[in-house]
């Protein structure tokens, strides 16, 4: 069992230090709704699969993170509300690399 | 005005699978969707992904699947209003219910299940000022009818399939046709792409990439959009068009049904899953995604086992004096509307000299 802190600012700007597992095979969008940081139904739509962008946040803090998919990149250029740091959080596995990882939640789109 | 036993909101594996156990009660079903095909979102968003969790499927396209749940309720002759969504439910003094769609399609049942899934698929709209002015007044997000684009100036948004298709088409109806997208690359099929490439070569397709639409003018109607090069921030260009079509696919609202008087708890409806996936109103169900009991997980298994369940308890409410013991198909075997049977072999009785 290895836990990593990580710091997520929901949309309301609330921010929430939680603990995220990194040997349960979890991806960002999954720690934000195991934590229930967005409501059900608006985070993660379509399950983790890059295919809609409810999962969309900024990367707040310096990380290097794991380089976009092909699949990743072409969402995120159809997506609202991108800028320079917008990720998909369904792409961001749970490693001990991002332990202290800060990121915002992207506004929904309505 | 469609008549049926059960109207079934969704067109997904939950409600296709819920028209065969309905079949096997024969009662017949009616289903609804406001996309064109059945299926849902495995034919609309990832209909060439494996699922892997389909008992006895170790591994099965979405594309399949549906194509296997529709040749398994084909015999029970299901009804189909696609590419309409559910507006409006009204229940009648006998209990059943008229739903009405938002082409004015009217359906009477009396039995309603919703397997609405995440909801019915919308277009997503672009974060634009004065958008909603333009709506239907220059901008339209779905191309119904291409020759209303005869001759005209028409400017695309997007970068996916439908984009590139779209503007290919109409480079031969309209007097231009200009595609905006955010990047270079493009997310469609490499015929598309290549064709596209070849148009705009031909001069026949104006393409601006990576570029994003940033305003809309007109007084009335759309006379004109703002154009922003992502690389040059400081030099929009402004572009006269007669039409903005912007494509950025789909995403799924709840829509009208959240509406319809039913429990709704984190965007989904409350059932009854001690029972039978009945909502608050009696003869109302919901199957499959659309709905939430405690420790309910999405998936298809569950929606087919809850799809099940509620066909049994329709039963009961359309014939409550009827007596009915669940019988197992390989026993029954499966008699369609269509005078259809299949059934178990019968086991050969020989003496052995």
């Amino acid at each position: 069992m290895s836990d990593i802190k990580i710091k997520i600012t929901d949309r309301e700007g609330t921010l929430h230090e939680v603990d995220a597992p990194t040997d349960m095979n979890m991806n960002l969008m999954e720690v934000v709704r195991s934590y229930e940081l967005a409501p059900e139904g608006t985070i993660g739509i379509c399950g983790g699969m890059a295919m809609c962008a409810s999962c969309q946040c900024y990367i707040k803090s310096k990380h290097t993170l794991p380089e976009k998919s092909d699949e990743e990149e072409a969402m995120l250029s159809e997506a609202f509300f991108v800028e320079d740091n917008s990720r998909l959080g369904c792409q961001i596995h749970m490693t001990n690399d991002l332990d202290g990882l800060e990121v915002e939640l992207a506004p929904e789109e309505v | 005005m469609i008549k049926t036993d059960i109207l079934i909101i969704g067109a997904g594996p939950t409600g296709l699978f819920a028209v065969f156990e309905a079949g096997l009660l024969q009662l017949k079903c009616h289903l609804i969707d406001a996309l064109p095909q059945a299926g849902g979102q495995c034919s609309e968003i990832y209909p060439k992904k494996p699922i892997y969790d389909i008992p006895g499927f170790p591994e099965v396209l979405a594309g399949d699947l549906v194509n296997n749940l529709m040749e398994q309720i084909r015999p029970f002759q299901p009804g189909f209003t696609l590419g309409e969504r559910a507006e409006n439910i009204e229940k009648l003094d006998d209990g059943s219910f008229i739903v009405t769609t938002n082409k004015g399609t009217q359906h009477h049942a009396p039995i309603i299940a919703i397997a609405g899934g995440l909801g019915s698929f919308e277009p997503r709209k672009p974060l634009l000022k004065n958008l909603s002015k333009y709506e239907d007044n220059g901008i339209a997000y779905m191309i119904k009818e291409p020759e209303v684009y005869r001759n005209r100036k028409v400017v695309i948004a997007g970068g996916g399939d439908s984009a590139l298709d779209w503007s290919i088409f109409l480079a031969d109806v309209a007097a231009e046709v200009t595609l905006v997208h955010r990047r270079n690359e493009f997310r469609g099929a490499l015929d598309s792409v290549e064709k596209v490439q070849q148009l705009k070569d031909q001069g026949k397709i104006n393409l601006i990439t990576p570029a994003e639409i940033v305003g809309l003018q007109g007084e009335d109607h759309l006379e004109s959009v703002l154009i922003r090069k992502t690389t040059n921030g400081s030099e929009d260009v402004l572009l006269e068009v007669d039409d903005f079509i912007p494509l950025f696919g789909l995403s799924p609202k709840l829509g009208p049904i959240a509406n319809w008087g039913l429990e709704i708890e984190k965007n989904a409806i409350k059932v009854d899953n001690t029972l039978d996936y009945q909502t608050n109103v009696p003869g109302i169900y919901a199957i499959g995604d659309v709905n939430t009991y405690p420790g309910k997980l999405k998936l298809i298994l569950c929606g087919f086992h809850e799809a099940t369940l509620m066909c049994q308890s329709a039963y009961q409410r359309i014939f409550p004096d009827k007596k009915y013991v669940m019988k197992y198909t390989t026993v029954g075997g499966v008699t369609g509307f269509d005078g259809s049977k299949k059934e178990a072999p019968k086991a050969v009785v020989k003496a052995i000299e």
